[in-house]
């Protein structure tokens, strides 16, 4: 693997500090995954790019940027990736997911705000992610009040753009989320300075609707008996899906995909048969958040669906491709996007409508829902998941956790408690 | 060769074994403090059941709580919440085919739903000591109170409460209260209303009536406890003496 320290210190990182983090996450990658067995040969891809995490991709979006091209980093699925690629801009995701920066972050936010925007401002304000410091431009969004706030903190130290994020969904609400993603579209010619056409906008309709199309293979793949792949494996695809290159995404997840076929045809498993299928549910998983899903399935169980932001929601629902106008594309985006359903929509009722159709589709045993400590709207909506999946018999598991391993063995035992008792 | 079943469940306080024949009947107890080092409580456990004659070529081992892992000998571990529900419809399922469990435990509270025999739902709290055995431990230390003298004295106290959710800060709640001359029965009272009403809050998420309650955990042998609790739910809430060997004889239930 190539030394990266150079274009580290380029990038102005804090490098002593994150020496540390890089000497701890081959440890974290080769427990939580290398140590399975029967992995896809496929996930040889996510297993190079997640060894070298902040050298690969960061070096790429570099070289990218001396050509000229921005790149524009984002918090929330609800962001159109569309019309930045229309306009050459590169989409990265920058949601951390690690403990590793929360401190930083503690430093100018309450210790009550949820751990996902603690690591986020924690890695640009301490100067310990690549990601965050390439980044050209940060793209927020409305959705919930932790981090509105934070962005406004962010704000100070990068270029920043906040998307208004409707909180319902009503017909008028579609209409302006449309308005506002033209607005946005401005912003980013602007930027760019590239020109937002209809020929543009389609063709990155299309690279998109591909990239969704070939992850949703995947996760087809897992609704199978015989499961051809680990929650955790499905989960790195995904996360590093928010880095990666659109395209290549597409054609590294439909080979996966194709592979994955093949082992469900030739019934290649990668747990015993009668092993519970367990479908997770709540906030998202950012990289390199793997505990839940290590925990789960280290305990007998198999994740086989993440109802998720790094799960279904990133995949599910094309946008139309057959536009004529700029206008038309802005109100398919729309649509499409605002059948996303998070908890800072009121209400969210189609995320119970999601679970329970999942659950069907994937063939699943038991739900577990769970947010990140201190999100409130994950929190509260768990009132009436649970109560809902359990008018529906489908069993379920609510817990709540954060970026640390002091909970480790309580979930443990809670989580080992809820697959014994499916098992039963 | 007579077959024996062990369950061993290590809990934060204090280590139960329990020795089951096949027919399941109890034939030994054993119940030590678990110290600062689980491991070593094992080690202990092991002399003395090797003592009594039982050993791995005669038994099936279980471990449980949250120290199982540390049980070397055991032939597998279960979590706490099946044993002790499978322990809990030992003990008091009988007729009844729908059991609520309250297992005020050291440093958790389970509440356990069995059907049928099987654990159908369970909460847990295990994010603060408030509603635990810990809250009563640190309050009947404030007020240089042994458990059941606690007991006791609340049974004649009232009208008097804490408000603070968080052991610290109740602790400090009782010792100002201490200082304004309280009566201690009442003080006593307000300690344990305190955590009856957490668990109360706690058990009521999955309470149905025409639910057996019951009590587990080392709580169970105070009278006042379960029929306090019995009083917040309005139903009638059970314990027995070997409440607190329900996760050990759960345990032993799943070596068979
Ligand atoms: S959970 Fe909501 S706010 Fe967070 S990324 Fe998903 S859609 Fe955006
Ligand atoms: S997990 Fe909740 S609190 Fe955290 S960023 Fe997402 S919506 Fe906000």
């Amino acid at each position: 693997m190539a030394d990266r320290h150079e274009m580290w210190k380029s990038l102005g990182m804090n490098i002593e500090q994150h020496d540390v983090l890089c000497s701890v996450l081959p440890g974290a990658v080769g427990d939580v995954f290398m140590s399975q067995k029967n992995r896809p040969k496929g996930m040889d891809f996510w297993d190079m790019v997640v060894a070298d995490v902040h050298g690969i991709r960061p070096a790429e979006l570099i070289e990218e940027q001396k050509k000229g091209r921005k790149v524009f980093g984002t918090f929330c699925v609800y962001v159109p990736d569309e019309v930045i690629i229309a306009c050459n801009g590169i989409v990265t995701g920058l949601c951390g997911g690690s403990q590793f920066w929360v401190p930083d972050g503690e430093a100018v936010l309450p210790k009550n705000t949820c751990p996902l925007i603690k690591a986020s401002v924690g890695a640009r304000l301490g100067k310990t992610c690549p990601f965050f410091r390439i980044a050209d431009m940060y793209v927020g969004e409305t959705t919930c009040d932790g981090k509105k706030k934070a962005y406004e903190i962010l704000g100070e130290d990068v270029p920043m753009y906040v998307m208004d994020v409707p909180q319902m969904k009503r017909p008028e609400d579609i209409e302006r989320w449309s308005h506002e993603i033209a607005m946005f579209a401005k912003k980013v010619e602007e930027f760019t300075g590239v020109k937002l056409t209809v020929e543009n906008l389609k063709k990155s309709i299309h690279i998109v609707n591909e990239k969704r199309k070939a992850l949703g293979r995947v996760y087809n793949a897992r609704k199978n008996k015989t499961l051809p792949i680990s929650g955790r494996d499905s989960l790195l695809m995904m996360q590093i899906s928010f880095f990666d290159d659109p395209e290549r995404c597409a054609t590294m997840c439909n080979k996966l995909a194709d592979e994955l076929d093949q082992r469900v045809k030739d019934g290649v498993s990668v747990v015993d048969a009668g092993t519970k299928r367990i479908l997770v549910t709540g906030t998202p998983l950012a990289i390199p958040n793997w505990k839940l899903h290590n925990i789960i399935e280290t305990t007998g169980a198999a994740v086989v669906c993440e109802e998720m932001c790094t799960g279904t929601r990133y995949f599910e629902n094309l946008v139309d491709e057959n536009i004529s106008s700029l206008e038309d594309g802005f109100k398919a985006l729309a649509n499409r996007y605002m059948k996303t359903n998070c908890a800072c929509f009121t209400p969210n009722t189609g995320r119970i409508d999601d679970i329970k159709r999942m659950v069907k589709e994937y063939n699943v045993d038991g739900v577990i829902d769970c947010n990140l400590k201190f999100c409130c709207l994950y929190d509260t909506e768990k009132f009436s998941v649970g109560r809902a999946l359990k008018e529906a018999g489908i069993p379920v598991l609510q817990i709540e956790t954060d970026y640390t391993d002091t909970d480790a063995e309580q979930l443990r035992t809670r989580i080992g408690a809820f697959v014994e008792m499916l098992n039963k | 060769m007579n077959k024996y079943f062990i369950g061993i469940d290590i809990g934060s306080t204090s280590a139960k074994t329990v020795v089951l024949d096949e027919n399941k009947n109890i034939i030994e107890r054993i119940l030590l403090p678990t110290g600062w080092s689980s491991k070593e409580t094992s080690e202990i456990i092991l002399r003395k059941l090797n003592d009594l004659n039982f050993n791995v070529g005669n038994s099936t081992i279980v471990a449980t709580g949250y120290g199982r892992v540390s049980v070397f000998f055991a032939n597998k571990a279960v979590t706490e919440i099946t044993c002790h529900g499978k322990g809990a419809d030992y003990l008091f399922g009988g007729e009844a085919a729908d059991l609520l469990v309250i297992d005020i435990g050291g440093q958790d509270t389970k509440i356990i739903q069995i059907k049928d025999g099987n654990v159908v739902d369970f909460l847990m709290n295990d994010k603060c000591s408030a509603g635990t055995g810990r809250f009563l431990e640190v309050m009947s230390n404030a007020l240089n109170l042994k458990m059941d003298e606690l007991c006791d004295m609340a049974a004649k106290g009232s009208d008097t409460h804490i408000s603070s959710l968080c052991t610290v800060f109740a602790e400090s709640e009782v010792i100002s209260l201490i200082g304004r001359g309280e009566k201690r029965e009442n003080i006593a009272f307000a300690i344990v209303d305190s955590i009856i009403k957490k668990v109360c809050q706690q058990a009521q998420k999955l309470y149905r009536p025409g639910m057996k309650v019951c009590l587990t955990g080392g709580l169970s042998e105070f009278k006042y406890i379960s029929d306090s609790l019995g009083k917040e739910l309005k139903t009638n809430v059970e314990a027995k003496e070997d409440g607190r060997y329900a996760g050990a004889i759960g345990a032993a239930l799943m070596a068979m």
